[in-house]
């Protein structure tokens, strides 16, 4: 089932009675999410990305916009009838039920000719069971199950009514860092094989590019920017999808364009085209450091982290706006540790150039 | 080890030195008491040692009608008023306006004295020379007889007093399950509501077991503090209840302690630990019956 918000707002009284202005959580949304895919929305706490599901699950009314399911319209339905499945961050599961009992719950109240028989409804629970592997513990208690168990308990029953659409919100939060890992893989394996569209909350961004298909990146109710994984990551609009995205996070510099040259501090890193003059935000993957002799980026090296695969290089530069950088290199290459600087070339296309006061990424033509 | 020890006793001995004394040695006393036969408070002697005391109260005709009275007053009084205090709380927390008033109103009775609930309830339903009182002009505007509520047959005493103790617990029981229902996670209910449920299946399937633990709680206190009825009676229907037939177990106690033919502590003791027995009894099979329940 396609998904269309269009010019979706939610306002909220400011919960300060004595401040008028009220409190946008989620500020003209235009967004489409194709049928069948996993997305992620992701920002920071606080950017409106679960009022957002909210809305979209109905449990919010929109203060204006509309929510489309495929070419119907949802605004005004609530939530029984929009066919919503929605995992909750703390799971919540009954805990006074079994788990087979909370699986069921969601079918024991159809009403009518939707309402399976009993033995249909035992057949669902036990499909749904088994799709997120949990048949073995369908007598246990809530109580009795690990926070994985409990989590795929939670979207068996999400599931188990065949929802045209599955909400998760933060549904890796509540887990260890292990058992995040596994169990996104399931989120992903799970949506494959039902094709349920899915929309996820997360503050993670490492969770959202691994497992989603499409990536909505939000900022204090604004979307920033969507699209795949890869592309955001490697085509940011704005400095702060670029500093969001990434671990570890991208090294940020204060740069200066003169003379078709960028400079972060003295040095000239780049020859560059069709970037205007000026003050700059400039902005370097860590994995845009090249190790090299001449090169023209002169960091003074505070340390080498050697971390298997590849290699962690901690340095300063007067330019910097963090205290330190960070560059990642193959571990093929030896860093000389005696010594006190460190020389680097940059990959033109891990370096990103934003506009000092909008933050908006320009463009530009490495020479 | 010794050291932590005797600490831990020093520690301890106020709280078992105030409970020894005021508690443990009554207790103590009382069962004693129970099977001292003809003891004489004066002279400080008995006759002997058996259980002629559980023996002549338990034939006396006026114990007999306290725990008849206490036990229908136990019957219809919890099982009531814990029914409406839970009707009343969930209205409460649907309410949004001037909730903090209806709850302020409803919690009033709980701070007042019992004495002065009680002249309320007589000018409601006594009858004086001058007026039937409140409740029976009622009757009479819709066309019914006046009854005397306070000195007339036994089942329309037995009303008022039923009506007046459910009055009385009423606040604290909904003051309690207010707070249970309050602290219920409101994602359950966002959960229910995503998946369809009707208001009344969430109240039945999810509200009453997450608070049930509260309920159980509210039936057994409720069920120990109607056992040991008595001030009420007294606010009601005066210090002879043995005339006006309205006597409880616990006024029974009190009666023999230092009623008009008081001074019988023995007989008073054997009653007591009657009650004792009752209570005992009653607050186990709720205990069975709830865990039975949340398992």
């Amino acid at each position: 089932m396609k998904v269309k918000l269009e010019h979706l707002t939610k306002r909220f009284p400011n919960r300060n009675r004595k401040i008028k202005a009220e409190v946008v959580a989620v500020d003209d949304f235009n967004f489409e999410i194709p049928d069948g895919r996993l997305v992620g929305l992701l920002g920071p706490s606080g950017c409106g990305k679960s009022t957002t599901l909210n809305l979209i699950s109905g449990l919010e009314k929109p203060t204006e916009g509309k929510i489309f399911f495929g070419d119907e319209d949802v605004t005004n339905l609530p939530p029984e009838n929009r066919g919503v499945g929605l995992v909750f961050q703390n799971y919540a599961l009954y805990p006074h039920l079994t788990v087979l009992q909370n699986i069921l719950f969601p079918l024991q109240n159809l009403k009518g000719e939707a309402r399976p028989t009993k033995a249909q409804m035992l057949e669902k629970a036990a499909e749904a069971a088994k799709l997120v592997q949990i048949d073995e513990l369908m007598d246990r208690r809530p109580s009795e199950l690990s926070g994985g168990q409990q989590q795929r308990v939670a979207i068996a029953r999400a599931l188990v009514k065949t929802p045209r659409i599955l909400l998760l919100d933060e549904p890796l939060s509540n887990l260890d860092a292990r058992l995040r890992l596994q169990t996104r893989e399931e989120i992903r394996r799970i949506q494959r094989e039902t094709g349920v569209t899915t929309i996820f909350v997360t503050h993670d961004q490492e969770e959202a590019m691994s497992i989603s298909d499409l990536i909505v990146v939000m900022k204090n109710g604004v979307i920033q920017q969507t699209g795949k994984p890869q592309e955001v990551y490697d085509e940011p609009v704005n400095l702060f999808v670029a500093t969001f995205l990434g671990t570890p996070p991208i090294n940020v510099f204060e740069g200066k364009i003169s003379g078709g040259r960028l400079y972060i501090g003295e040095d000239a890193v780049m020859n560059m085209d069709g970037a205007p003059e000026g003050e700059v935000w400039a902005a370097i993957r860590p994995e845009g450091f090249v190790l090299s002799e001449n090169g023209p980026f002169n960091c003074a090296l505070r340390r080498v982290e050697v971390m298997g695969r590849d290699t962690s290089v901690v340095a300063a530069h007067p330019g910097s706006t963090a205290e330190q950088l960070r560059a990642i290199i193959s571990a093929e290459n030896r860093v000389d540790t005696s010594s006190e600087r460190v020389r680097f070339a940059i990959k033109p296309n891990k370096l990103f150039i934003f506009d000092r006061e909008t933050e908006e990424r320009i463009p530009f033509r490495a020479l | 080890m010794k050291q932590s020890n005797f600490k831990a006793w020093l520690y301890l001995l106020p709280a078992v030195l105030f409970l020894g004394v005021f508690m443990v040695y009554p207790l103590v006393e009382v069962v004693i008491y129970s099977f001292e036969e003809g003891y004489n408070s004066a002279s400080q002697t008995v006759f002997g040692v058996g259980g002629y005391n559980y023996s002549y109260v338990l034939h006396d005709p006026y114990f007999l009608q306290a725990v008849r009275n206490t036990f229908i007053i136990v019957i219809i009084t919890v099982p009531v008023s814990t029914g409406l205090a839970l009707l009343i709380s969930v209205g409460l927390s649907s309410v949004k306006p001037l909730r903090e008033l209806y709850q302020t109103v409803y919690f009033l009775p709980y701070v007042t004295n019992t004495l002065a609930v009680g002249l309320v309830f007589m000018i409601l339903f006594k009858k004086t020379a001058y007026t039937d009182g409140m409740v029976n002009l009622l009757i009479n505007f819709f066309g019914g007889e006046s009854v005397d509520f306070i000195e007339g047959p036994y089942w329309a005493k037995m009303f008022v007093m039923c009506f007046y103790t459910v009055w009385v617990v009423l606040p604290f029981k909904i003051l309690v399950l207010t707070s249970a229902l309050a602290s219920v996670d409101r994602t359950y209910y966002n959960a229910a509501r995503v998946d369809g449920t009707s208001k009344l299946r969430i109240f039945t399937r999810i509200t009453l077991p997450m608070i049930s633990p509260m309920i159980f709680y509210l039936i057994i206190t409720g069920f120990i503090g109607a056992f040991k009825a008595y001030s009420d009676e007294v606010a009601l229907f005066g210090v002879n209840l043995n005339a006006a037939g309205m006597n409880t177990i616990v006024g029974y106690v009190y009666d023999m302690l230092y009623g008009n033919g008081g001074g019988y502590p023995s007989f008073a003791s054997a009653a007591a630990l009657i009650l004792f027995a009752i209570v005992l009894t009653i607050t186990c099979i709720n205990l069975l019956v709830s865990r039975k329940s949340a398992r």
